[in-house]
């Protein structure tokens, strides 16, 4: 396993899991209420923060358990990572445009926040479930 | 829409030809990773047209002789 597919591994773990570990403090903090008047803002922030600490830990933690490994990283490599990071923008752009349309008719900021967050993590989920198939796979033609 | 490559290669045979080079031999002389070489190896990748060039130039052979393309029904007939 190349260096950038460990690491496609670890930012598709973490995005997962940071996101399921928001739902469930948002979730279980409404305790009978609506979503949008459960406080979530520092969470969010928090979870997102976390994330990205939690993925350089990881690679770091990947380059201290395995201290010889090659970090090289070649054109197969970039273009895997070109791919999926254009599979994975069809989600940015749908969530940018679904905030948009909620802010246009006044939905709670709950909901608009949420949505971007949401797409924001489908959007990495997508780019690296793409890397991690096309690098067990095959480089797909067209 | 998403195809199979149709190119094959004889990598393998020309390595074992080669005093048997290894694979992250090559891989470190034409500048990739051994990954990126079993996945060329195994046909997963197809390689730019450059780093075939430099493939072939490591065995010294032509690029004919490492990557071979079917020909089509109408080019056979």
């Amino acid at each position: 396993m190349t260096h950038e597919e460990k690491r496609a591994w670890i930012r598709l773990v973490v995005a997962v899991l940071g996101y399921a570990a928001y739902v469930t403090v948002i979730v279980s903090r409404a305790g009978g209420r609506r979503l949008p008047d459960v406080p979530y803002a520092s969470t969010l922030v928090w979870t997102v923060a976390a994330a990205i600490v939690a993925a350089i830990a990881a690679e770091a933690g990947m380059a201290i358990v395995v201290p010889g490994a090659s970090r090289a990283k070649d054109v197969r490599d970039r273009e895997i990572g070109v791919l999926g990071e254009h599979v994975g923008q069809s989600f940015v752009v749908i969530g940018a445009v679904a905030a948009m349309l909620m802010a246009m008719a006044d939905w709670d900021r709950f909901w608009i926040a949420n949505v971007i967050y949401l797409c924001f993590v489908l959007s990495a989920v997508l780019s690296g479930v793409t890397k991690v198939i096309v690098y067990r796979r095959r480089f797909p033609e067209w | 829409m998403v195809k199979p490559t149709q190119v094959t290669n004889r990598i393998r045979a020309l390595r074992f030809a080669h005093d048997e080079m290894t694979q992250a031999e090559l891989a470190d002389r034409i500048g990739v990773t051994r990954q990126t070489l079993i996945a060329i190896e195994q046909g997963r990748y197809s390689p730019s047209l450059e780093m075939a060039f430099r493939i072939a130039r490591v065995f010294g052979v032509p690029l004919d002789d490492v990557f071979q393309y079917p020909a089509s029904p109408e080019e056979k007939a």
